[in-house]
């Protein structure tokens, strides 16, 4: 009969329409308090109604992969030896492969011999130019740029605020850490150490003389890693310090960063076994 | 209505490409040679009998399909131009590839229009960029940049203005990179430059007349003028480039006759952002960001073709290592997805076209969103995914998609991959695609609108090289994942859409079960990635260099994408230079040829279907002008 | 974050004496303001990838129109807001400035992306603007290739903190409540490359100058006809010339039939082996440099 695909069509608006009443019923003022996190079910795949986020007041907080601009990570405030310290050793590798060519780096020299010193006197990023390809921090041989989580940068004046120097690029190394604990993380599995890799080498060095050095030779390969005692007992020192006004962000974070060290470990010593097998 | 599945050793290749070649030496032995440098293939054809043999490869050979022509300017490598042609048959297999060379000075090809009428765009472009002409073509004019702009821009030896060096890396980046925007070196402070013989008194904006002068439309004074053929209701509309519905900055002249349309011509070019210009610049690697912005849409399908046609030149070298079998099977599945992702938004555009304004559409951005959730989880961005390398891919799926909390109010979601993954193919994919027939398929506003329209015939939509659901709508078996494998579609099984009415109803129907067929091939990938599961995607077991060594060679990979055939021709120019640069980028690109057949198509039907027609056809304008 | 927005927020300053009269302006800029943030149509109008996200932002996950950017107009009469969503070609920039003068004032712009910002990842391209601030005064800046639709939502958030800002006493701030209507944007124009009216004179002085024999700086650089090859003729034997020619090293390199050697291209080829060359020294001293270090 001529209207019943039309009657059919129609029922399901209304049906959506329902849906999303329904839904919004269920989640009802819960979707308002901070606490719960029934965000992820209601934008998973069991929602069934058209839920709209109400952004300001909620954000779909972004995936660890996500790239926006690039940042560069300098060591934390608090590190013992390095604080402050640029990770970028101003090797060039991020500008030969940022496709639009928007990453300008003056390498460091040393005023006395002139020699290049590793580490970048000046840093550009045209954030008008930047295609957010993410190909700078995959590049990157000392982890030392990655790519931004924060995408509020909206402003009324780009000559003055889109092209991003090493002061507004720098941001500290646990800040990467916080965005993305699990990226953070295997890459400190590749590099061995959670410093910085010429800081583990320094380590190294020095530790070379004292004990045998076949152990930091294969990091992955131990089940305790040796590497991560180092970074423990570099993070412990500010942490005991630190105490007295309460937890630090830094005694959270190693417990946190155990809980998922030892996780990662479990999975890899998994995926050895199946592939193995 | 599902073909069987031509399963691939099914082909029957009447005679192979080898003896191909043989017949046409055979026959025209002063005209053919083979093409003998180094990483070539296909044969060279003297110009001044191009047409003939072409003829001989469609007529006697059976290659009716013409799928990509472009202009490769080989300045100080033998100083010519070159067209390259590659025509396929319609019942599958590889690709007959055929030259033909010309000098740089005052360049000269014969169309090929009256063999393929699909060169007709093709052969524009080429004489818009490079500056061949080609007599015999019924309507040469710039297609892509506007008419009375200086010069051919992709001639190697044509600078742009913000021109710094022929190829990136650009060495004043590091180490000494002070930072500088490239209008403040400019004297207008724009990105113009202007030819010394300017006449500023004679300047005029010639670009619109031009259009409708040479259009060959109905304004035609003489007629007008004469009393017999004096016909009133004849009108010129314009629609576009800033129309609601022309899916972007695309825009049609058109000419009616009260309501019917007696005659339409594309104009485009709005978004002509010189990718192929930019692409030669870039080395192999930066490409693959930039073949993002083609087909937006469908990013994981425009990777997919650009890291095959790489991988196919740097196989002829010998450090190369093959994708891995996991590797596979996640393009395979991120392709899919984001077929799903193009064929929803085609057909939600499709309805806003022809009157549904915005709620079909709205349902189906909201299964685009979780999709695109997936995407942004996996590769790091909704659209712009920049997921494949060659060789590999960027990284292996996440185990859990999580985000983590940074700003003020966000919320984290935290889904487990496989669990996210199996929910969506599973279950609510399907019910989209259900609810979506139940909304439309017997819709009758929708039949009484589609059916019968934008007729397009099979032979037409081959001699027009239409592709994609364009081409199977009008009853041509013809998809690329089994007329030329791929990947590990071989092992795959799924079948080919196809519909024989050839109008936007057809279409519609393709576009439905190709959803379906994408959902039955994520359904056998994902047994494949639990199978697979710790495996390496790089063959390895570590990424890929930054500048790949890439031999010398020409390479053509197509894929099949949302929206049609997308190919990419790459020569590489191997150590020459000693960089890591192709020579030649090439894009055919779906939407721009799947245009070609649009006057043919709506001529005679009423001006109100012309974007339902055009949303039939499913047009990118990144891909289009690119 | 660049952007303070409490301080555009704050709108009411202490009022010294003599603009005592002008507190009912305040109040009444804030009524307007009040009413124009509120009500901001968008013109239904995409140009790239970004017009994308703009979809999506418009769609119901994120739907803008919580803020009254409530519906999309497709004609430009109707809007108060153009999004500029994507990257701006010479070609389209004229139609872009029409649509632009013939919006009703008040009227905003938004570039979203890199692309409408400043030129974005595809600045380098002959028929790219770099940024369509060069022809529009631009009010809000989206950075991002795309934004996501949060940070769409958050730029036009901004958007409406401006206008909040923003007062009807001072004609800098909105020039649509001065005398009669605003001069039009002048429509640029076509020719050998896009011509922006506005800089004729230069343009002009430039091609003067070039007349005289003196460089004409941003000129376009064509290879005369004169310096390229001598026409070829195509025949077989050339076709393998070349065909061995690309295959051979750059170095052995020799043009397939006589002509001057000293073309364009063999120049171009020789600056790229030379600057090859250069490269490879500097890399061989750094290595030299770094064994040393070891
Ligand atoms: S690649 Fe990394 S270390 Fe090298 S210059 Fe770039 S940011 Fe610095
Ligand atoms: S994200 Fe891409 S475009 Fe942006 S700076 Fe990094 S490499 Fe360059
Ligand atoms: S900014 Fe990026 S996403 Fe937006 S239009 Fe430009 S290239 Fe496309």
């Amino acid at each position: 009969m001529y209207g019943t695909g039309l009657a059919k069509g129609l029922m399901l608006t209304l049906r959506h329409f329902v849906d999303s009443f329904v839904d919004d019923l269920r989640y009802g003022l819960r979707k308002y308090s901070h606490a719960t996190d029934n965000f992820g079910l209601r934008q998973g795949t069991a929602a069934k109604g058209v839920i709209t986020v109400q952004y300001p007041d909620e954000k779909v907080a972004v995936p660890e992969r996500f790239r926006f601009v690039p940042f560069l990570i300098v060591e934390d405030e608090d590190h013992p030896t390095r604080s402050g310290k640029d990770w970028c050793t101003s090797c060039g590798i991020c500008a030969k492969v940022c496709p639009p060519q928007c990453i300008w780096i003056v390498r460091g020299n040393d005023p006395d011999t002139g020699r290049p010193v590793p580490e970048p006197e000046a840093f550009f990023i045209d954030i008008d130019i930047c295609m957010n390809c993410g190909y700078c921090a995959e590049y990157c041989p000392f982890d030392a740029i990655k790519m931004d989580h924060d995408y509020e940068l909206a402003s009324y004046d780009r000559t003055s605020h889109h092209i991003h120097d090493k002061e507004k690029l720098s941001k500290p190394a646990s800040y990467w850490r916080d965005i993305a604990p699990t990226r953070a993380y295997e890459e400190m599995l590749v590099r061995g150490t959670w410093e910085h890799k010429d800081a583990a080498k320094e380590a190294r060095r020095g530790a070379a003389s004292a004990r045998a050095g076949s152990r930091t030779q294969q990091p992955q390969a131990e089940v305790q890693p040796a590497p991560v005692v180092t970074a423990e007992t570099a993070a412990a020192a500010p942490a005991a310090s630190a105490t007295a006004e309460g937890a630090t962000p830094w005694s959270e974070d190693d417990a946190k960063r155990e809980e998922r060290r030892r996780k990662a470990l479990e999975r890899k010593a998994k995926r050895a076994a199946r592939s193995g097998g | 209505m599902v073909s069987p599945a031509i399963a691939p050793d099914d082909v029957v290749n009447a005679v192979s490409i080898e003896d191909s070649i043989a017949y046409l030496k055979s026959k025209h032995p002063d005209a053919v040679t083979d093409d003998e440098r180094e990483g070539y293939s296909g044969v060279v054809v003297q110009a001044s009998k191009l047409l003939e043999v072409a003829r001989a490869i469609r007529d006697d050979l059976g290659f009716d399909y013409l799928s990509s022509a472009t202009a490769v300017d080989y300045l100080g490598a033998g100083d010519h131009m070159e067209m390259v042609y590659h025509a396929y048959r319609t019942s599958g297999g590889g690709a007959l590839v055929f030259k033909a060379q010309t000098e740089r000075e005052n360049p000269e090809i014969p169309s090929l229009v009256p063999v393929w009428r699909g060169a007709d765009f093709q052969e524009r472009e080429a004489w818009d960029l490079y500056g061949i002409k080609f007599p015999g073509h019924p309507n040469l004019r710039r297609i892509l940049m506007w008419e009375g702009f200086h010069g051919h821009p992709m001639r190697k030896d044509w600078r742009e203005a913000y021109y710094e060096e022929e190829q990136k890396p650009f060495d004043n980046r590091w180490p000494g990179g002070h930072v500088h925007r490239s209008e403040e070196k400019n004297v207008f402070g724009k990105n113009v430059t202007y030819p010394s013989d300017i006449d500023l008194n004679r300047l005029m904006d010639t670009s619109e007349s031009e259009v409708y002068a040479s259009l060959g439309l109905g304004v035609d004074v003489e007629r007008i003028l004469d009393k017999d053929g004096f016909e009133t209701n004849e009108l010129v509309v314009n629609m576009g480039p800033h129309h609601p519905s022309t899916h972007g900055v695309f825009r049609m002249v058109l000419t009616v006759d009260g309501e019917t349309v007696t005659s339409l011509e594309p104009v485009m070019g709005y978004l002509h952002r010189n990718h192929e210009k930019i692409g030669e610049r870039n080395t192999y690697l930066h490409n693959i960001p930039f073949t993002d912005r083609l087909d937006y849409i469908s990013s994981m399908g425009n990777n997919h073709g650009y890291v095959l046609a790489v991988e196919q030149l740097m196989s002829l070298g010998r450090k190369y290592n093959p994708p891995t079998y996991r590797c596979e099977a996640i393009r395979v599945m991120m392709v899919e997805l984001s077929r799903i992702v193009n064929h929803l938004w085609a057909i939600g555009f499709w309805l806003n076209d022809i009157g549904a304004f915005f709620t079909p559409v709205l349902y189906f951005i909201q299964e685009r969103e979780r999709i695109l959730d997936f995407f942004e989880a996996v590769a790091g961005s909704r659209m712009m995914c920049n997921y494949m390398r060659f060789g590999g891919l960027f990284g292996d799926l996440p185990e859990r998609i999580k985000s983590v909390s940074n700003l003020t109010n966000d919320r984290i979601r935290d889904y487990n991959t496989m669990q996210f993954l199996t929910e969506m193919v599973n279950e609510r994919i399907p019910r989209t695609i259900d609810e979506l027939e139940q909304l439309l398929t017997q819709n009758e506003i929708l039949l009484e609108r589609s059916i019968g329209v934008g007729v397009l015939s099979a032979d037409d939509a081959i001699n027009y090289s239409a592709a994609g659901p364009l081409l199977r709508g009008s009853g041509v078996a013809y998809d690329v994942r089994r007329a030329d494998p791929y990947s590990i579609y071989p092992e795959l099984d799924f079948d080919i859409a196809v519909e024989q009415d050839g109008d936007m109803y057809a279409r519609y129907r393709v576009r439905v079960t190709e959803l379906r067929e994408s959902v039955r091939i994520l359904k056998q990938i994902l047994p494949r990635l639990e199978a697979t599961e710790g495996e390496s995607i790089w063959a390895d077991g570590k990424p890929g260099a930054y500048a790949p060594r890439v031999p010398f060679g020409e390479a053509y990979g197509r894929v099949e994408n949302g929206k049609g055939e997308l190919g990419y021709y790459v020569v590489s120019a191997g150590g020459r230079g000693g960089s890591s640069n192709p020579w030649r980028y090439h894009v055919r690109a779906p939407s721009f040829i799947n245009l070609t057949p649009m006057g043919l198509m709506s001529t005679g039907y009423k001006v109100a279907d012309i974007v339902g027609i055009l949303g039939s056809i499913d047009i990118v304008l990144g891909e289009t002008d690119r | 974050m660049d952007l303070n927005l409490q301080e555009l927020e704050r709108t009411e300053f202490p009022v010294p004496a003599e603009l005592e009269n002008n507190i009912a302006i305040t109040s009444l800029s804030q009524l307007y303001n009040w009413g124009r943030r509120n009500s901001m149509w968008p013109m239904l109008f995409g140009l790239a990838c970004c017009a994308i996200e703009m979809i999506a932002t418009a769609s119901s996950r994120f739907d803008f129109s919580r803020f009254g950017f409530e519906v999309m107009r497709a004609t430009p009469r109707q809007a108060d807001l153009m999004i500029v969503s994507g990257t701006v070609t010479k070609k389209m920039v004229v139609p872009i400035v029409r649509l632009y003068n013939q919006m009703p004032e008040p009227k905003y712009v938004l570039a979203m992306g890199a692309c409408a910002s400043g030129g974005g990842p595809f600045k380098e391209g002959y028929n790219v603007v770099s940024g369509i601030d060069k022809y529009l005064p631009v009010d809000v800046y989206v950075p991002g290739c795309p934004p996501t639709p949060q940070a769409l939502l958050f730029g036009m958030i901004a958007l409406q903190r401006k206008i909040d800002g923003q007062s009807i006493a001072n004609g800098d701030d909105v020039p649509w409540y001065g005398i009669g209507p605003a001069e039009p944007t002048p429509v640029p124009v076509l020719g050998p490359d896009i011509i922006d009216p506005r800089q004729m004179d230069m343009i002009r002085r430039q091609a003067e100058a070039a007349a005289e024999d003196m460089a004409m700086v941003g000129q376009r650089e064509l290879p005369s006809a004169t310096q390229l090859v001598a026409a070829k003729v195509v025949t077989a034997e050339a076709t393998s010339a070349a065909s061995a020619a690309i295959s051979d090293d750059a170095l052995s390199f020799v043009l397939p039939t006589g002509g001057n050697p000293w073309t364009e291209a063999e120049e171009i080829r020789e600056k790229r082996r030379l600057r090859a060359l250069a490269r490879k020294a500097v890399r061989a001293s750094r290595r030299a440099a770094e064994a040393e270090e070891e």
